[in-house]
C-alpha cells in the first residue's frame, strides 16, 4: 500500500470521528443549557475548550453564547474541527484513497458529505438542531457501518481503526482535561445539584450515561466516573479501550509487514500503563497530571506512526 | 442552419426508426414519457451519490459538477461498427509506424510526403524521444479516435487523441446505470459489452511491460492529484484496475527505477499510465516548476526500464496541422488507402488556405493547433460579427496556430425532453488500447452529446452530455 494511502485512511477515520465527537459536544451543552443553571457561559466556554478550538473562537467571536457556539462547532469553515470541516476532510481523504474503498464506504462518504452540507447550508434555528444532530449522528453511523460490512481485515482496515482510536482517545482525554476539576475530591460538595449536572454532561459527552447508570445502578460519584472513562475496558471510548484497539491493530500491521515497528512499542507501553492502573493510584498522583501525560503521548504515538508507515516524504 | 438538414441516426430522414432503432424506438412508444423522465432524474441521483463528477477550472462554486445524462442510447448496428473499426485500427496502427519513424529514420519527411517544418518547429515534437524506442515499440497505449457522422455511410475523423484520452470512466458508468434502470432493455437485444475494458486495459498495458519487470508487471496510474479535471476517472481506472493510483510525490528513482513510496518502503514500478501532460512529466527534462512528475523518470525511461503510457511525444501525432496528413500517413505506412475519411482542413499557415479562410470564417469551424476541450475555437455559424471581427485578428496575427474546417452537418440522435423527444448533434470517441500482439476497440465508446438546441459543440467543458452508446450483435 501506498504510504500517502495510509496516512489518507488515517485522517479521513480520524476527522469522522471528530465529526461525530463535535456533534456530541453541541449536544452535551444544549442539554446543559436547558437546565438553566447560572453558568450557561462558562459551560458553552468548556464546550468549546474541549472541542480544543478556543484560540479559533476567540478569534472569530467574544461571548460565549449558544447560538455563536453552535454555529462556531457545526458549520464554521474556518474552525478545523467543526462538522462541515470534518465532513469535508473525510470526504476529500475518501477522494485520495478512493482505490482502498469498497465501493459502499465511498457512497456512504460522498451521501454524507452532500446530506450534511445541505443540512448545515444555513445557520440552523433551534428548533432543528436535535433532527440535525440527529442527522450527524446517522451519516457517520452508516460510514462506519459500511465500513464494518464490506471490507476486507487487512492493513487497510488497521490504518482505518488506529485513526478512529487515536483520535477517540484524543477526545475522551480532552474532555478530562477539560473538566478535572469537577471530578476532584476537594472540589466536590457531594450531591450538590452543580455536580450533578457536571458529572451527567462528562458521561453525556461520551454518549455513556445510560451504560454508566446500568452498571452503577444510580450510584453516581466522580471516582467512579474518572475510572470508567479511563480504565474500564468494556467503555467503547475509555482510553484502555482505544489503547487496546489501536495495539491489536499495529501488532496486526507488524505481523502482515514482518517488521517491528517503534510505534507498536509506544502503544503497548501506554497500554499496560492503562491495564495495570488502579483509578485510585491515578487520584494520588494527580488526575490532571495523568491527562496531560496522557495527551502528549497519544500525539507523538500519532507522529511516530507517520514516520513509521511512511505517510509524508 | 436548418434542423431538416441533419442525418438523424434514429429517424433517418422520414419519422420511422431506422434498422438499428427500430427495437428500441417500439420499445420507448409503449412507454410513458413521465416514467422515463422519472428514470432520468434517477439516474442523475446514481451519479451524484457515485460521485461521477468533473471538476471546472476557475469555477469555485461549482467545483464539482455532473455531465448530464440522456438516457436515449445512442445505437450503432454490428455493420457500421465493423467498418469504423476496421478504419480505426488501420489508423492506429498508422499513427504508431508514424510515431515510430518520426522519431528514428523520418523516413516520411525524406519521401517529402509531409513538410519538414510541421516537425522539427512543433513543440509537440520531443527531441528527447529522438531514437528511444519504447518497450515493446508501443507508443500509443491508448487513443480515443473522435468520430462525427453526416450521413448514412458518411464517417469522418475529427480528432485523434493520441495523448491522454479521457472520458473512459463515463462510457462505463452509463452503460452500470442503463444496466440498472432498464434490464428488460438489454434482455430484448443483444447488446456488445463494454464492462471489461479496465481488465482489456490492465492486460494491454502489462503486455507492453519492460524486460526488467519480474513476474506480474506493477501497474501505476499518475494522477495531478484530487483537484485535476479528470481527477475521478484517474481513480476509477485504477480502482478498476487493481492498480495504484500515484501522484508525483509519491515516487522516486531509486536504484534507476521509478519506485513508488509504500508503508514497507520504495517498490518499483513497471508501467505507468500517466495522465500527467508531457512538459509535467519530468521537471529535470522537461519544465522545470512541475510539482506533478518524477524527477529522473526520463533517464529511466531512456534506458528502457520503465513503460509510459502514452510514450512521450506522442502528442506530435494529435497536432491538427499533422490531422490534415493523416490521409498521406495511413497510405504511408499501410500501403492501403484510409478507410476513415478526414474532415477537409484548410492549414491557416498556407497564405491561400489562409485567405479563403478569412473570407469564408461564418461558415468554418477554426481551431487551435494545439487546442483541445473545445476552447479557443470559433463555430463560425453561430458567432456574432462582432466575434468574427476579433477572431480575424487573431487568425491574421498568428496563422500558423490555427486550422479550419467547414461547419459538418453532424448527425443527430433525439435526448428526451419534458416534451418528448428532441434532435441533438453528437459525436463518438471509441477507446483503443495498442499492444504488440493485439488490438482492443470498445465496441461503441463516448457518445458526446450537444445539450442546447441547434449547438455543434459537445464537450463537456461547454455544457455537453453523454449517452451510452450500444453496438448490436449481429
Amino acid at each position: 500500500m501506498l504510504g500517502k494511502t495510509a496516512g489518507g485512511l488515517f485522517w479521513m477515520f480520524r476527522y469522522l470521528e471528530r465529526a461525530e465527537n463535535t456533534a456530541r459536544l453541541v449536544d452535551a451543552g444544549l442539554r446543559i443549557a436547558l437546565t438553566r443553571s447560572s453558568s450557561e457561559e462558562d459551560e458553552w466556554a468548556s464546550i468549546v475548550a474541549t472541542s480544543g478550538v478556543r484560540g479559533a473562537y476567540l478569534a472569530r467571536h467574544k461571548a460565549f453564547d449558544a447560538e455563536r457556539v453552535v454555529d462556531f462547532l457545526l458549520r464554521d469553515r474556518s474552525n478545523p474541527s467543526s462538522v462541515l470541516s470534518t465532513m469535508e476532510g473525510t470526504r476529500t481523504n475518501a477522494r485520495l484513497v478512493r482505490t482502498a474503498l469498497t465501493r459502499e464506504v465511498w457512497e456512504a462518504t460522498n451521501v454524507g458529505w452532500m446530506t450534511l452540507r445541505d443540512v448545515l447550508a444555513e445557520p440552523p434555528a433551534s428548533r432543528d438542531l436535535p433532527r440535525i444532530l440527529d442527522t450527524i449522528r446517522q451519516q457517520t453511523a452508516l460510514v462506519r457501518g459500511t465500513m464494518n460490512g464490506t471490507m476486507l481485515r487487512n492493513d487497510i482496515y488497521d490504518f482505518a481503526r488506529i485513526g478512529t482510536y487515536l483520535e477517540r482517545a484524543d477526545n475522551t482525554a480532552r474532555i478530562l482535561d477539560v473538566k478535572y476539576y469537577v471530578l476532584l475530591p476537594s472540589a466536590a460538595q457531594i450531591g450538590s445539584s452543580l455536580d450533578n449536572v457536571q458529572w451527567e454532561t462528562i458521561l453525556r459527552c461520551v454518549s455513556a450515561q445510560r451504560a454508566y447508570h446500568w452498571l452503577n445502578q444510580g450510584d453516581v460519584n466522580p471516582q467512579t466516573i474518572a475510572d470508567f472513562l479511563i480504565l474500564d475496558r468494556r467503555m467503547p471510548r475509555s482510553l484502555a479501550f482505544c489503547y487496546d484497539r489501536i495495539f491489536d491493530n499495529l501488532k496486526h500491521l507488524s505481523e502482515e509487514y514482518e517488521q517491528e515497528y517503534e510505534s507498536l512499542s509506544v502503544a503497548a507501553q501506554t497500554r499496560t500503563n492503562l491495564k495495570g492502573q488502579r483509578i485510585e493510584t491515578i487520584f494520588d498522583s494527580g488526575l490532571h497530571e495523568f491527562i496531560e501525560r496522557f495527551v502528549d503521548k497519544n500525539n507523538a504515538l500519532g507522529h511516530q506512526i507517520e514516520r513509521d508507515f511512511r505517510f509524508y516524504e | 442552419m436548418d434542423a431538416a438538414r441533419f442525418f438523424d441516426e434514429m429517424l433517418g430522414e422520414g419519422d420511422t426508426a431506422r434498422g438499428p432503432y427500430e427495437d428500441y424506438k417500439a420499445w420507448f412508444d409503449g412507454e410513458e414519457n413521465a416514467r422515463l423522465l422519472q428514470r432520468s432524474a434517477d439516474a442523475e441521483a446514481i451519479f451524484r451519490r457515485t460521485g461521477i463528477t468533473f471538476n471546472v477550472y476557475g469555477d469555485e462554486d461549482a467545483a464539482e459538477r455532473l455531465i448530464p445524462f440522456d438516457i436515449i442510447p445512442r445505437i450503432l448496428s454490428d455493420r457500421e461498427w465493423t467498418r469504423l473499426s476496421r478504419g480505426i485500427e488501420q489508423r492506429v496502427r498508422a499513427i504508431n509506424a508514424f510515431l515510430h519513424d518520426i522519431y528514428h529514420r523520418q523516413e516520411i519527411l525524406r519521401a517529402g510526403r509531409i513538410p519538414a517544418r510541421l516537425i522539427d518547429q512543433n513543440e509537440a515534437f520531443l527531441p528527447e524521444m529522438v531514437g528511444a524506442t519504447p518497450p515493446a515499440n508501443v507508443y500509443t497505449h491508448i487513443v480515443g479516435v473522435d468520430i462525427v457522422r453526416t450521413g448514412e455511410d458518411d464517417f469522418f475523423v475529427l480528432e485523434d487523441n493520441a495523448r491522454t484520452p479521457s472520458g473512459v470512466s463515463y462510457m462505463l458508468e452509463n452503460r452500470e446505470t442503463m444496466l440498472q434502470m432498464f434490464p428488460e432493455l438489454f434482455a430484448r437485444q443483444k447488446v456488445r459489452p463494454v464492462g471489461d475494458y479496465p481488465k482489456h486495459l490492465r492486460r494491454s498495458l502489462a503486455a507492453c511491460a519492460p524486460s526488467c519487470a519480474a513476474g506480474r508487471p506493477v501497474v501505476a496510474v499518475l494522477t495531478p492529484g484530487i483537484h485535476n479535471s479528470a481527477y475521478f476517472e484517474h481513480s476509477f481506472l485504477a480502482d478498476q484496475m487493481g492498480a495504484e493510483l500515484v501522484e508525483g510525490h509519491d515516487l522516486r528513482v531509486v536504484d534507476g527505477r521509478v519506485a513508488m513510496r509504500t508503508t514497507r518502503g520504495y517498490q518499483p514500478i513497471d508501467v505507468l499510465y500517466r495522465r500527467v501532460d508531457d512538459a509535467f512529466l519530468d521537471p529535470l527534462t522537461f519544465r522545470p516548476d512541475s510539482v506533478i512528475g518524477v524527477s529522473g523518470i526520463m533517464d529511466v525511461y531512456r534506458a528502457g526500464r520503465i513503460t509510459i503510457a502514452n510514450a512521450p511525444g506522442t502528442g506530435i501525432a494529435d497536432d491538427k496541422a499533422i490531422y490534415s496528413y493523416m490521409p498521406e500517413i495511413v497510405e504511408f505506412y499501410t500501403g492501403e488507402q484510409a478507410i476513415l475519411k478526414n474532415v477537409p482542413t484548410w492549414r491557416c499557415s498556407e497564405p491561400d488556405s489562409l485567405a479563403y479562410v478569412l473570407e469564408h470564417l461564418a461558415e468554418l469551424v477554426v481551431k487551435e493547433v494545439h487546442g483541445s476541450g473545445g476552447y479557443g475555437m470559433l463555430v463560425g455559424p453561430a458567432a456574432s460579427r462582432k466575434e468574427l471581427a476579433a477572431f480575424s485578428a487573431k487568425l491574421g496575427a498568428n496563422p500558423a496556430n490555427y486550422i479550419a474546417q467547414p461547419t459538418l452537418a453532424l448527425s443527430t440522435v433525439p435526448i428526451l425532453k419534458r416534451a418528448g423527444l428532441a434532435p441533438r448533434h453528437v459525436d463518438l470517441r471509441p477507446f483503443v488500447l495498442m499492444s504488440p500482439n493485439k488490438i482492443y476497440i470498445t465496441p461503441g465508446g463516448l457518445t458526446r452529446v450537444a445539450l442546447k438546441k441547434g449547438s455543434l459543440v459537445v464537450n463537456s467543458s461547454q455544457g455537453g452530455g453523454t449517452k451510452d452508446t450500444w453496438v448490436l450483435e449481429e
